[in-house]
């Protein structure tokens, strides 16, 4: 059965008091998990087609076609988990 | 200096990061690694490797006269009275951490001060902190200006008779300002007080000389001057050395262990420094890593390194200035009082989506406090980006950067 690890090769808090959290997927699974996260989430807005703003359960993120996206507001590792497998599952 | 010819020893900058050609600007964080470096690493561990000191066998002796020349040549690169004054450690943090430790715990007493400044790295704030929980003194912060530069008058003013030690960075890894350690050094030592220098910021791109200085202490890490990680440098004077205790006890630090049956215990005497705070096996590899990457520097020439840092930020900044409607840039306006280090924010967002964004196009800059969060709260921001520079980097770079922070500005 798939889980959020088998998109996510790491999570990074980040420094600073905005308290952002940075979701790095797995190189080989970045393509799917855009692909996903895009199907389930609101556009908002996207640059040159690199950058997408969405938003989920009133949450805004940025997800980078690089394979990284930048979630804001996030209370906990558990919320982060719960937002991203019903973006991803 | 050529940076164009200068790039063809690192390999790391034909790299592709999201089809881009990588554009490094978080030098401030580590520097990349030459050629030459890389192959002195190669050649130890291929040829040379043994363990320093106390053998006998040529793969030993080669190792400890290669290890040992190191130090001798980065001592001349600081301009230290003796090799002797050179403590291998692994980057500045330790080294601060180890005069707040050895030589802290052995001389700072309750009712005592250190004094610093609000612009500190947390490495400098932190192990201060510890010790003062222990021992019982006070850590006092001189004040810094709006504009990041460091408030001499309060700095000076804050000196007292019960001043132990002044700590300062002699280049903010935030803002880039140059500090004048010098006149600092002198107004410590006229009260009797010992000067630490933070040469993280500093060393990698300017002369950095500690007699002329004066400076007691003097802490630097070789990954940000084009040497591995794991390995950097306590200079600190010999007679402070030879009266401080061991940081950490092992071997190679020692001179005798000698078990008393009488008593029951070992008479342990300590070796001279600096082998006295070097505990252990040493990163023996990295210092001699360090030593190919100060000649590599030395080739170049200090003054040329910052020239061309300061030539950068010239031209980044008033690039950024006339460019960018929404990006702010904090730190001094007058380029001869700062280094190659530009932190900036983008009205409406966050660092870390400007970081993002810039690595979306293979350039690779910082984003948050950069461990100096007081400073920040000086700046009164959140967190900041930061691009900083080093004798790789290019005007083509620099025009890279400002398009894509155009972009960014259309978010």
């Amino acid at each position: 059965m798939a889980s959020v690890d088998d998109y996510v090769a790491r999570i990074e808090g980040t420094c600073g008091e905005e308290k952002d959290v940075i979701v790095i997927f797995k190189y080989d699974k970045k393509d799917e998990a855009i692909t996903r996260i895009r199907q389930k989430a609101q556009l908002k807005n996207t640059i040159a087609g690199i950058i997408f703003e969405l938003t989920f359960r009133d949450i805004s993120f940025r997800v980078y076609a690089s394979g990284k996206a930048i979630f804001r507001s996030i209370k906990n590792k558990e919320e982060l988990y719960s937002i991203l497998a019903a973006l991803l599952l | 200096m050529d940076p164009y010819r200068i790039r063809e020893d690192f390999p790391i900058l034909k790299r592709k990061i999201n089809g881009n050609p990588l554009i490094y600007f978080d030098n401030a964080a580590t520097t990349q690694k030459p050629r030459q470096v890389i192959e002195a690493i190669k050649d130890f561990y291929e040829n040379h490797n043994g363990n320093v000191h106390r053998a006998v066998h040529t793969l030993s002796l080669e190792a400890t006269e290669l290890y040992e020349k190191a130090r001798e040549n980065i001592a001349r690169f600081i301009n230290a009275r003796d090799s002797a004054e050179i403590v291998f450690v692994r980057g500045t943090t330790e080294a601060i951490n180890l005069v707040a430790y050895s030589w802290g715990m052995g001389n700072l007493e309750k009712g005592d001060e250190v004094l610093m400044s609000l612009m500190e790295h947390h490495s400098n704030i932190v192990p201060w902190d510890i010790v003062s929980k222990i021992k019982g003194f006070t850590v006092k912060y001189a004040k810094v200006h709006d504009d990041g530069t460091l408030d001499y008058a309060d700095f000076e003013s804050k000196f007292t008779s019960k001043t132990k030690i002044a700590c300062l960075s002699q280049v903010s890894n935030v803002s880039g300002v140059v500090n004048d350690v010098k006149r600092i050094a002198k107004v410590a030592h006229d009260h009797g007080t010992l000067m630490l220098v933070d040469g993280a910021q500093s060393v990698p791109h300017m002369k950095v000389d500690v007699r002329d200085a004066d400076i007691d202490f003097l802490a630097f890490s070789g990954h940000k001057m084009l040497g591995p990680t794991g390995i950097g440098v306590l200079y600190g004077k010999k007679e402070l050395l030879e009266k401080m205790n061991p940081f950490q006890g092992g071997g190679e630090m020692i001179k005798e262990v000698a078990f008393r049956q009488d008593k029951e215990r070992c008479d342990i005497s300590w070796n001279d420094p600096p082998w006295k705070f070097e505990a252990g096996t040493p990163n023996i590899c990295g210092g001699i890593a360090l030593n190919a990457a100060v000649k590599y520097l030395e080739q170049i020439g200090m003054d040329e390194v910052l020239k061309h840092e300061r030539m950068l930020t010239k031209y980044a900044l008033e690039k950024m200035q006339t460019c960018c409607n929404r990006v702010a840039v904090y730190g001094p306006s007058e380029l001869t009082s700062k280094c190659g280090i530009i932190p900036f924010t983008v009205d409406g967002l966050s660092s870390h989506d400007v970081a993002l964004f810039c690595d979306n196009y293979g350039i690779m800059i910082r984003s948050g406090f950069h461990c100096a969060q007081p400073l920040h709260q000086v700046f009164k921001l959140q967190s900041s980006a930061r691009a900083s520079f080093y004798i790789y980097n290019t005007r083509e770079e620099v025009d890279r950067f400002i398009e894509v922070l155009k972009e960014i500005e259309r978010l």
